[in-house]
C-alpha cells in the first residue's frame, strides 16, 4: 500500500469517527468504545479489501461481510455511508431514531448491503460459515469475511462455528476478532479470561495472524496472507477501545453509552486536530 | 360516585392523577438484595449485564455469592441448575431475549424437567427496550416458557410488585421465570398491596367488562378504566402470575361482566392473552379482545413512540373494550 493510499484512508477514518460520534450523540443511545476502536478495520474493509459495489449491493460475486457483534454497527454504517451505500447525513440524523433505516442493531431487511441481522452475540459467525460453505458448494470464488469481538467469544456458539470451519478447512472464510480487552462488566480477563486466545484458534485448526488493528497496511497484508492459506484464518486485531478520544480510550464504562452533546463538543476538536495533523 | 381503585388493594392513589415513577427493574435488584440478606442459599448469576439487570446491588453486598458467568446464557442456566441441585437458590439473569431466548433447551431439561430450584430472570422484556431495536426486545419469552411443564411465570406490574415477586420467588420451591421491563413505570402498588404467586387481584371493580393485564400494561388498563368511567364500568384484574393462571378469579369476573380484554407487553399468541383465552374458552366462553404485540417484531425507537405504534396504550385498551362490549350477547 502506498503512503498516499494510507493517508487517504486515515483521513476517511477521522471523518468516520467524527460522523459516528455525532450520530451517537443525536441518538442519545448506542455504543461508543468498541465502534471507535474498530474504525480502521471498517475503512480498510469498505475502501480497500472488499470486492463490492455500493450502488449494486446485491452484486452476485461480491465478497460477503458479516458483522457478528451487532452492537458495532455504527462503525459499519458510517464506513458504508462514506463508501456510497447511503447518505452520511441520513445516518447522522436518524441512527436509532423512530422509523429509521439505521436500526440499533443491523437488520438485513432495513438497509442495503447488510448481509444479515445481528445483535444477539454469536449468531453471525455461524452464518458466515454457512455463506462460505454455500460458496464452496456453488464453486464461487468470492470470499466471506466476518467480524467478531472478544466478549462475544464467551458464547459457546462462536466455538461451535470455529470448530466446524477449522475441521472442514473452510479456506474461503477469514474472520477478524476485535481484541480490545473490554466488555460490559469490565475487562475481559476479569470477567472471564480468554487467553491464550491465539492458541485456542490454532487448536481449532485456524491460521492465526496478529496485527495492530489501527494499521491499514497490517490489516490488508494479513487479509492477503489469508487468501493463500488452505484453512480458515483468524486475524486478531489489537485495538484501543475508544481510539482517538482520550476520555473514552480503554474505559469499559464507555461500552454502551453515547456522548452527551456537551461531551461531543469536547471530543470533536480532538479529532479535528488529528485531521489537521495528517 | 367517582372512579376509585379497589380499597382492599392499598394501591397508590397518585396513580390516578400524577403517577410517581420508578425503574421497573430496580424492584428486582432491591428484592434480590433483601432475599440475599434473608437467606444465605441465595446466589446470583449474570452474563455480563450485572448493572443493567440491577444485579449489581446483590453483587456488591455478596461478592462471594455472585457468579459472573461471562456472555454465555446457556452455560449460566446449566451452572445455575448444578448449584440448585446442591441446595443453592440461584437467580440467573440476563435480558429476556437471551434468557430464556438462547437458554431455552437448558431451561427445559436442566431446570423444568429436573425440577431444579432455579429462578430465571428476563430483564429488559418488552418493546419499551426501545432504541436497541427488535433483536433486543423480548416479546416471545412468555409464550416460549408457557409451553414448558413445571415452571411458574411472573410478570409484575411495577417496581414494588417486582420486589415482592423477587422475594416470593426466593421462598418458593421450584422453577420460576420472572420478567420485567427496563424503563420507569408508574408506581401502582404499595408495600401493603397483597401479592401471592398464583393469585390475580382485582385492582378496579366494575361490571361491564373485564380487563386482565400484567406488567406495565396494568397502568394503561387503569387509565383506560378511569377514562371510560362512569359510562363503562371496567373491572381491572392484575394478573402477575401468568402460569399457573388464576383462572378462578378471571372466570368469576367474566361471569359478572360477560366480556374480557387482555393487555400485555408481549406477543398475544401464547402470552397472557393466549392463556386467558384458553382458560375462558374451556370454562366460560365470552367475547375476548387481546391487546399486545400482534404477531410481529418490533423496531428501533423511543419507548413511547413504540408503545403507541404497536398499540400498547390505554387508548388501545379503550378501543378494545368498546369493541368487545358490542360482541356481548
Ligand atoms: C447473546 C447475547 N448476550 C448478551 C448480549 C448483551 N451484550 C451486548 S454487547 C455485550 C458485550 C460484548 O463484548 P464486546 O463485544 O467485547 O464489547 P465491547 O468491546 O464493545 O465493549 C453484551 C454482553 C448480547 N448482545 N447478546
Ligand atoms: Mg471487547
Amino acid at each position: 500500500m502506498s503512503d498516499l493510499d494510507t493517508l487517504k484512508l486515515k483521513k476517511i477514518a477521522v471523518d468516520c469517527r467524527i460522523d459516528m460520534l455525532k450520530a451517537l450523540a443525536n441518538a442519545q443511545s448506542g455504543h461508543s468504545a468498541g465502534p471507535l476502536g474498530i474504525i480502521e478495520f471498517f475503512v480498510a474493509m469498505y475502501f480497500k479489501i472488499l470486492h463490492h459495489d455500493p450502488k449494486n449491493p446485491l452484486l452476485p460475486d461480491r465478497d460477503r461481510f458479516i458483522l457478528s457483534a451487532g452492537h458495532y454497527c455504527p462503525a459499519m454504517y458510517v464506513a458504508m455511508a462514506h463508501s456510497g451505500y447511503f447518505p452520511v447525513q441520513e445516518f447522522i440524523k436518524t441512527l436509532r431514531q423512530f422509523e429509521t433505516r439505521f436500526q440499533g442493531h443491523p437488520h438485513n431487511l432495513a438497509l442495503p448491503g447488510i448481509e444479515t441481522t445481528s445483535g444477539p452475540l454469536g449468531q453471525g459467525i455461524s452464518q458466515a460459515v454457512g455463506m462460505a460453505l454455500a460458496a464452496k458448494i456453488d464453486k464461487k470464488n468470492h470470499r466471506v469475511y466476518c467480524l467478531t469481538t472478544d466478549g462475544e467469544s464467551q458464547e459457546g456458539q462462536v466455538w461451535e462455528a470455529l470448530m466446524w470451519a477449522g475441521g472442514k478447512n473452510l479456506d474461503n472464510l477469514t474472520a477478524y476478532i476485535d481484541r480490545n480487552f473490554i466488555q460490559i462488566d469490565g475487562n475481559t480477563e476479569d470477567v472471564l479470561p480468554l487467553e491464550p486466545l491465539a492458541d485456542k484458534y490454532r487448536a481449532f485448526n485456524w491460521h492465526v495472524i496478529e496485527v495492530d488493528g489501527h494499521n491499514f497496511q497490517q490489516i490488508t497484508e494479513a487479509t492477503d496472507e489469508a487468501k493463500a492459506v488452505h484453512r480458515p484464518t483468524m486475524i486478531i486485531l489489537h485495538t484501543i477501545p475508544g481510539k482517538d478520544v482520550k476520555e473514552i480510550e480503554n474505559d469499559y464504562t464507555w461500552h454502551g453509552r453515547p456522548p452527551t452533546h456537551d461531551e461531543l463538543k469536547k471530543f470533536l476538536p480532538e479529532l479535528e486536530k488529528i485531521k489537521k495533523s495528517l | 360516585m367517582s372512579f376509585k381503585l379497589n380499597p382492599k388493594m392499598f394501591l397508590n392513589q397518585k396513580v390516578l392523577e400524577k403517577p410517581e415513577m420508578e425503574l421497573h427493574r430496580l424492584g428486582f435488584g432491591e428484592g434480590l438484595l433483601e432475599a440475599g440478606k434473608k437467606n444465605e442459599a441465595v446466589v446470583g448469576l449474570c452474563c455480563d449485564l450485572t448493572g443493567s439487570t440491577k444485579m449489581d446491588l446483590f453483587a456488591k453486598e455478596f461478592p462471594e455469592r455472585f457468579i459472573e458467568v461471562g456472555i454465555a446464557e446457556q452455560n449460566m442456566i446449566g451452572i445455575a441448575a448444578g448449584l440448585a441441585l446442591e441446595g443453592k437458590i440461584p437467580f440467573a439473569s440476563s435480558y429476556a431475549v437471551f434468557n430464556p431466548g438462547r437458554s431455552w433447551d437448558q431451561i427445559r431439561v436442566s431446570v423444568c424437567y429436573s425440577k431444579t430450584n432455579v429462578k430465571i430472570i428476563g430483564a429488559h422484556a418488552g418493546i419499551s427496550v426501545g432504541k436497541d431495536g427488535a433483536t433486543h426486545q423480548g416479546l416471545e419469552d412468555i409464550a416460549s416458557i408457557r409451553a414448558l411443564p413445571s415452571i411458574t411465570i411472573l410478570a409484575p406490574a411495577d417496581y414494588d410488585e417486582n420486589k415482592k415477586a423477587t422475594l416470593a420467588s426466593a421462598k418458593f420451591i421450584g422453577p420460576i421465570y420472572l420478567r420485567f421491563g427496563r424503563e420507569v413505570v408508574p408506581k401502582i402498588t404499595t408495600s401493603q398491596t397483597p401479592f401471592a404467586i398464583g393469585k390475580a387481584k382485582i385492582f378496579v371493580e366494575g361490571e361491564d367488562v373485564t380487563v386482565v393485564a400484567c406488567g406495565p400494561l396494568v397502568f394503561e388498563a387503569i387509565k383506560a378504566a378511569q377514562a371510560l368511567y362512569p359510562k363503562i364500568k371496567v373491572e381491572v384484574i392484575n394478573s402477575p402470575t401468568i402460569k399457573p393462571l388464576d383462572c378462578d378469579t378471571i372466570v368469576k369476573s367474566a361471569k359478572k361482566t360477560g366480556a374480557v380484554v387482555t393487555a400485555e407487553e408481549a406477543q398475544i399468541i401464547g402470552g397472557l392473552g393466549g392463556a386467558v383465552a384458553e382458560c375462558l374458552s374451556e370454562n366460560y366462553p365470552v367475547p375476548i379482545h387481546r391487546v399486545g404485540i400482534k404477531d410481529t417484531f418490533g423496531e428501533t425507537g423511543g419507548p413511547d413512540n413504540l408503545m403507541k405504534k404497536y398499540g400498547l396504550k390505554s387508548d388501545n385498551i379503550i378501543t378494545a373494550v368498546k369493541e368487545v362490549i358490542l360482541m356481548k350477547k
